[in-house]
């Protein structure tokens, strides 16, 4: 009993201090195994951003661009094709885009940054297939009331010139807006944006 | 020659005839086990046959995003009994989940959670949730359409965790999309990380369980009473009396098992889903993504939580409270006896629609959303063809009410008198 009260209670301070040394290089020392997991150096040049020349992609062109082996689709909307965006909501599962995906930007009537620029994911947001562009002329295949948009040939979604999907379709969702930068009126950055920079 | 031999061995190493006597010649344990009993030891089975199986699937099995699903197959066609050695394996995952799914009732039924044996209950709760990241990452590696895309269903589920959600997406994956990197991590998990840990808790688990002794079906505490040997006067010594009862549950067991294994390895979709047998395809998503079945309950939870603001996170954090909430159990459960022998009609009212509601949520999960909407029509108030997801959203309210409410309703309930030993 004695022995215990004469007990030197810097000897534990010692033993505290260490330990907290000991436990600090040890967290240390799982940073690297950590860091590890996140995507290599080579998962992440082939997912980078792409930039893309879009001054010559003429007013109601469509381009086709691979990013993340998606086809991303890049589309220079006319005044027509803008139009047809007007007073369809009701035939629309989600006119507002609420449960659809796309950037902060791109949540609007238009579902872009621009609106004559429309960026977005040509994959069905059914079962992935890619829709095909269908202009307004298109009216003998696509119906009487079609006013230009996109066909999906796998199971028949139809989406309108910012990718929103008409109601009776399979498609859940409106079509995926990845996120893009437009860098200068020709260039445009597609999979990056001031959100997602340096990820 | 033998005998002098263990002399030797013994002298040197008394530990192993020591433990031995801890944990099964001298393990009292309770006199009345029943039915409900025989799961513990099964799991224990089942541990090893899938670790055994594992290993030898490993030999094969490629761990690349283009040979996985071929390796596969090559399993399943090439190698001399290999179709047995993966069936056996797919079918101990679901058989894993069914008898850890009865052991953990058994501990609600006899209240085999509740004090001292809470840390038992804890580390069963660790064992569990480490079962569901075992089966997730092993879900993985086939590489059929269903690994492909459930693995990237449950990994956007992290994404939308406010904040870090995307990072933490984004390094569980190692990539944008799931890729052969999410593949070979998967792997290494499913092989060795997991595996470790699981048997790690096992360990913990009994030694936790043999600190404190057995429960049994009438929830009273037999180390109360001892009879002039020191001994339980309820108790007999694990071995041999459980080894030899939980051998006739392991063949009956073993029985079972076989019949699933040579005649319906699949059982319908339910053990293999028929999704599963296309290559992985990142660009195509199967019309309807399910889970195999032991996750459905919480699958359902979490779709019947509709999006709030604009974010899923309100249905994942659901999900996550639905498997959490587990932990609390002892401290929620306030009655002042275990068994159900001597509860009230409060509790056994509550656990019964617990369980009702647990394997509705768990078929409505295998189920796309639009189930019973064939009866549907647009009634007045609500549109009737979502019928499904209404019932799936009473259930998850009543699941968390189960829990929720139980401080209250242990309380008040009329409690039988507990007797003073064992009854037969």
């Amino acid at each position: 009993m004695s022995e215990q009260e004469k007990m030197d209670p810097t000897r534990r301070n010692l033993l505290i201090a260490t330990s907290v040394a000991g436990g600090a290089a040890g967290l240390g020392a799982a940073v690297p195994f950590v860091a590890s997991m996140i995507p290599s150096h080579r998962a992440r040049a082939a997912g980078a951003p792409v930039e893309v020349d879009i001054s010559r992609i003429a007013p109601g062109e469509l381009a086709v661009i691979e990013w993340r082996g998606k086809p991303v689709w890049v589309i220079r909307r006319t005044k027509e094709m803008l139009d047809s965006l007007k007073g369809a909501d009701a035939r629309l599962t989600d006119p507002a885009s609420k449960s659809s995906v796309q950037p902060k930007y791109a949540q609007n009537e238009y579902r872009s940054e621009k609106p004559e620029l429309m960026v977005m994911e040509g994959v069905c947001t059914h079962l992935g297939c890619s829709p095909q562009l269908k202009s307004s002329d298109a009216k003998a295949e696509m119906g009487a009331d079609w006013s230009g948009g996109f066909y999906c040939p796998c199971h028949g979604s139809k989406f309108d010139y910012a990718g929103r999907v008409f109601r009776g379709a399979p498609a859940p969702t409106n079509l995926i807006v990845p996120p893009y930068t437009i860098v200068s009126e020709g260039t445009l950055v597609i999979g990056e944006d001031k959100d997602t920079k340096g990820a | 020659m033998v005998a002098r031999l263990w002399q030797w061995f013994d002298s040197r190493m008394p530990s192993v005839a020591l433990e031995w006597r801890r944990h099964a010649a001298e393990y009292y344990a309770p006199k009345n086990f029943n039915f409900w009993y025989f799961f513990g030891s099964l799991a224990m089975l089942v541990l090893g046959i899938q670790i055994v199986s594992g290993i030898f699937l490993t030999m094969n099995y490629k761990p690349d995003a283009t040979l996985a699903f071929g390796s596969v197959e090559y399993i399943m066609r090439d190698v001399p009994g290999g179709w047995l050695i993966r069936y056996v394996h797919s079918t101990g995952s679901s058989a894993f989940f069914l008898v850890v799914y009865l052991h953990m009732f058994r501990a609600m039924l006899y209240g085999s959670h509740r004090e001292p044996r809470e840390l038992v209950w804890i580390f069963g709760v660790l064992i569990y949730l480490t079962l569901m990241g075992e089966a997730f990452f092993g879900y993985l590696l086939p590489w059929g359409q269903m690994s492909y895309w459930g693995a990237q269903v449950i990994v956007n589920l992290f994404s939308v965790i406010p904040f870090i959600g995307p990072d933490l997406a984004l390094w569980i994956r190692g990539d944008y999309v799931v890729s052969d990197a999410t593949l070979n991590r998967f792997f290494a998990l499913h092989v060795i990380a997991l595996p470790l840990v699981l048997l790690g808790l096992v360990v913990a688990h009994l030694l936790a369980l043999h600190d404190v002794g057995s429960n049994n079906p009438d929830g009273v505490e037999i180390k109360k009473l001892k009879g002039p040997d020191g001994h339980p006067l309820d108790g007999i010594p694990f071995h041999p009396y459980y080894t030899v009862k939980d051998l006739v549950g392991a063949v009956v067991f073993l029985a079972i098992f076989c019949f699933v294994l040579f005649f319906v390895p699949e059982l319908g979709g339910y053990f293999l889903e028929h999704n599963n047998f296309i290559p992985a395809d990142s660009l195509k998503t199967p019309e309807h993504i399910a889970p195999l079945w032991y996750f459905t309950p919480y699958y359902s939870i979490l779709r019947a939580v509709p999006p709030l603001f604009n974010s899923q996170f309100p249905g994942v954090m659901a999900m996550g409270v639905a498997t959490l909430i587990l932990f609390f159990l002892p401290w929620l459960d306030r009655s002042p006896v275990k068994s159900i022998r001597y509860r009230g009609p409060y509790y056994k009212f509550a656990l019964g629609s617990f369980v009702v509601v647990f394997l509705l949520l768990g078929y409505l999960g295998v189920k796309p959303t639009t189930v019973w909407g064939q009866f549907g029509f647009d009634a007045f108030f609500f549109d009737t063809r979502e019928i499904a997801t209404w019932v799936a959203r009473v259930c998850t309210v009543i699941y968390f009410l189960f829990f929720l409410l139980m401080p209250w309703y242990t309380t008040i309930d009329k409690v039988k008198p507990v007797p003073e030993r064992v009854t037969h």
